[in-house]
């Protein structure tokens, strides 16, 4: 039966949680505490829970019992019901957190569009303040998930091994683990309503995140278990890439998509264990009684900040990294040049990585941190335009005098150049300590962070989702919907952010369900334009889903690129290629003489190794 | 192929003092573990900082002293122990191996015995709501974890180190819990200065 693994999944969950909230209450009557306080009980509950729930997805079956000296079971490689199951096929996984992320994003994008109404007009039109400021926080903390989880779930998963030529990832099971841990994610937050939801944003600060409702400590346990999930993605990814790569695939002779995986991962590796301790001491301060944030006891919410923002400043180079990878990656293919300045761009990425660590504090400067720390942070800041702008020139410098092919995907990636130069540049007003104290939590900043993260990397997303399609779903999309979509999006887009930045620079509070009466024509404009961006992703779902059932079937490499995913059949089989391919040269030789990227055995038939003019 | 063929010879040669081979699994099972390693080591070190942004140096006087000093030298011979359980693996010496495993197991529960004492010495003198009190028990507390995990570890390899399945040549598992102890062990060795040596 199809939907085995996950009733047994959610029936340990429910063992798992009865057992773990009656041992704490358990526990608490023996140290005469009140025995069914809600958070305690809740937080081992879960705990418990999550352990039952993966052991019954699959962990224990195909995994756990070698621990004992048992023989793991056999796992089901055939059929739609394997995307159910604990699968270690990367493509498998690939596309459960492909699925998975986009269906969060269109939640959180009807969350907006919520917002978005109460904002149309100024007083209370649809919710009240707090039901405002807990759709507002969701809104945020699901599309972080998705920025964050989506290509390095999803597009790394599917695509990595291909690219450099592998099976599979280097430690398969702790994939599939780390894909199921993100259900009872989705399930946590969505259950926040139910204990007065969470008002604090998705950065949490505290001490309002250590006094507020219960909603609050869903949220917290919530994103604590997503960064499991992110560590030991960005674990795997760097032991695939750095120990898989094909014969003869060099470092110098990776996918620029695959580099920028490997820098994201360093980042998601190392900087996610900080905001976890974050998460962590806040769920102590509310659960245990610690005072890392209550002043009166010598705890300090500076201290939080700071935590906070070493993991989630480098966090967004998570989700910018792999979108600049993805974009220089289509505009290569469809500029039929070689890319521009490959090793400036590898260098770029790593002095990204770098620099991340060091531009935290700027999230800070109106905090109440000491201010002989303001100019180094703001240098700092402003120092990661330099390598960020090699990307972009690289970009340019690929599209200077090519055969520009103007499919959907390419009409996307030069849609994310146009966005991201904005968002690049905006930037610099908050970077600096002097305009920041101005612009600092105004709606400029909410309209900043989307030009880099929706306008950037939802973009370099959407864009990528056209391009590998009909390697992932074997079918082509309708192209003129596709066109027809990116228009509808990118002008909505311009028009929604643009007017943003106005209100920002007028002095709107962001996370605020209110305002000024004399900000409503601009506001209006926002919300309007909001609805017909949140409508083109009609035209976006409805092409996906019928594409998917109907679409003409699509060729091994549709797009004639010359990277090896594109070398096997759509989709590909379960072992990738019929054979180890053989690296021979760079993959974006377009146009030189006699270049090859790889060679396949014969087996196959296939003539990936054809240089593509 | 035929293009292939007409390619320019430094085109399409292979550079063979670059080319990657595919690495043993063990290899990629020791990377594994010591990315894994490096993670963690960033949520010690965020850890430890936290002490320095809340209590700067300050350390009560009443910490025990002898009770730490006597916990850290038990869990370095621990790390001693372990060390000859995974040798004596190696040489295929199921005896060694399995009185080393289990004495390692036994000095990791009484360490654990020990932090149970400080912790009901430490509610008396600044419970988990003060400020020093909080820093102490949440940085032994979050090491403790991690020595229980690597107990499980450290038993698991012991139950299937028992079927002799590690005279196979497979030492992996024995490796990588023992690798993992080691871990531990040098975390311990920053918080123990961090709680008990500073100011």
């Amino acid at each position: 039966m199809a939907f085995l693994p996950l009733i047994k999944g959610v029936v340990f969950a429910a063992i798992g949680f009865l057992l773990g909230a009656s041992a704490t209450a358990g526990v608490r009557t023996l140290m005469h505490l009140d025995a069914w306080s809600i958070e305690p009980v809740v937080t081992m509950g879960y705990v418990l829970a999550l352990v039952g729930w993966l052991l019954g997805i699959g962990v224990w079956d195909y995994w756990a019992r070698e621990w004992l000296g048992l023989k793991p079971k056999e796992q089901v490689h055939i059929g739609w019901t394997r995307f159910l199951r604990f699968n270690t096929d990367h493509k498998v996984i690939g596309v459960q957190y492909l699925v998975t992320m986009l269906a969060i994003m269109l939640l959180a994008g009807l969350l907006a569009m919520l917002m978005r109404v109460e904002l149309a007009a100024p007083g209370e039109t649809i919710m009240n303040a707090n039901t405002f400021n807990t759709t507002m926080s969701l809104h945020g903390i699901m599309m972080v998930a998705v920025a964050v989880a989506t290509v390095m779930g999803g597009f790394a998963n599917f695509l990595v091994p291909l690219m450099i030529g592998a099976e599979d990832v280097a430690f398969p099971r702790l994939n599939t683990l780390s894909y199921w841990i993100v259900p009872p994610v989705a399930v946590l937050l969505l259950a926040t309503p139910l204990l007065g939801g969470f008002d604090s944003g998705w950065t949490a600060y505290p001490p309002l995140s250590v006094i507020n409702a219960s909603g609050q400590l869903l949220f917290l346990l919530a994103f604590l278990t997503f960064g499991f999930s992110s560590i030991l993605g960005g674990l795997n990814f760097l032991a695939t890439i750095m120990m898989l790569r094909a014969p003869g695939m060099t470092w110098g002779r990776l996918p620029i998509f695959v580099w920028s995986i490997f820098a994201a991962a360093l980042i998601s590796l190392t900087a996610t264990q900080s905001v976890a301790l974050g998460l962590l001491t806040v769920i102590l301060d509310r659960v245990a009684g610690t005072s890392f944030y209550s002043a009166p006891n010598g705890g300090n919410a500076i201290l939080y900040e700071h935590i906070f923002w070493f993991y989630s400043h480098p966090a967004v180079y998570i989700m910018i990294l792999p979108a600049f990878g993805i974009v220089l990656e289509m505009i290569a293919h469809f500029s039929r040049k070689p890319l521009f300045a490959y090793k400036w761009v590898v260098g770029s990425f790593l002095l990204v990585v770098g620099l991340s660590f060091l531009v935290w504090a700027h999230h800070l400067f109106t905090s109440g941190m000491s201010d002989y720390l303001h100019l180094p942070f703001m240098v700092t800041t402003e120092l990661i335009s330099i390598p960020t702008g090699m990307v972009f020139l690289s970009g340019l410098g690929t599209i200077w005098q090519g055969r520009l092919w103007l499919r959907t995907p390419m009409l996307f990636a030069l849609g994310f150049l146009m966005n991201f130069v904005i968002g690049g540049v905006t930037g610099i007003f908050l970077a600096d300590v002097a305009t920041d104290i101005h612009l600092q939590d105004t709606y400029f900043v909410v309209a900043h962070f989307h030009y880099t993260i929706m306008g950037g990397e939802i973009f370099a997303i959407v864009g990528a989702l056209y391009y590998w399609f009909p390697k992932i779903s074997g079918r082509m999309y309708a192209e003129r919907l596709g066109v027809l979509h990116f228009w509808w999006l990118f002008l909505s887009y311009n028009v929604t952010f643009i007017a943003m930045f106005w209100v920002g620079i007028l002095g709107m509070p962001r996370r605020v369900a209110d305002y000024q009466p004399d900000m409503a024509g601009a506001n209006l404009v926002v919300s309007f334009s909001a609805f017909v961006l949140g409508a083109s992703f009609l035209v976006f779902a409805g092409n996906f889903l019928y594409s998917w059932l109907k679409g003409p079937l699509a060729s091994a490499n549709p797009w004639k690129a010359r990277t090896l995913e594109w070398q096997t059949s759509s989709p590909p089989p379960l072992e990738n290629f019929p054979s180890e391919p053989a690296v021979l040269g760079s993959p974006y030789d377009y146009g030189v003489p006699g270049a090859i990227h790889a060679r396949l055995a014969p087996a196959g038939g296939s003539d990936g190794l054809t240089p593509q003019a | 192929m035929a293009i292939a063929t007409r390619a320019p010879a430094h085109a399409i040669a292979p550079a063979p003092e670059q080319a990657v081979r595919h690495r043993s699994r063990l290899n990629i099972n020791r990377l594994g573990l010591w990315l894994f390693i490096a993670s963690d080591a960033v949520f010690f070190g965020a850890l430890l900082s936290s002490r320095y942004y809340l209590q700067g140096v300050h350390t009560p006087a009443e910490v025990s002293q002898p009770l730490g000093l006597a916990i850290t030298v038990v869990l370095l011979l621990s790390s001693v122990s372990a060390y000859r359980g995974e040798t004596c693996a190696v040489h295929k010496d199921q005896k060694g191996f399995r009185r080393n495993i289990l004495f390692t197991i036994l000095l990791g529960v009484l360490f654990l015995g020990g932090v149970a004492m400080e912790w009901t010495f430490a509610f008396e003198h600044f419970p988990p709501h003060t400020g020093f009190g909080t820093i102490l028990f949440v940085t032994t507390g979050l090491h403790a974890f991690h020595v229980i995990t690597g107990l499980i570890a450290l038993v698991v390899v012991f139950r299937l180190g028992r079927d002799g399945r590690f005279s196979h040549g497979n030492f992996w598992p024995v490796e990588g819990a023992v690798k993992y102890w080691h871990f531990v062990d040098v975390a311990w060795m920053f918080i123990f200065p961090t709680l008990y040596l500073v100011g």
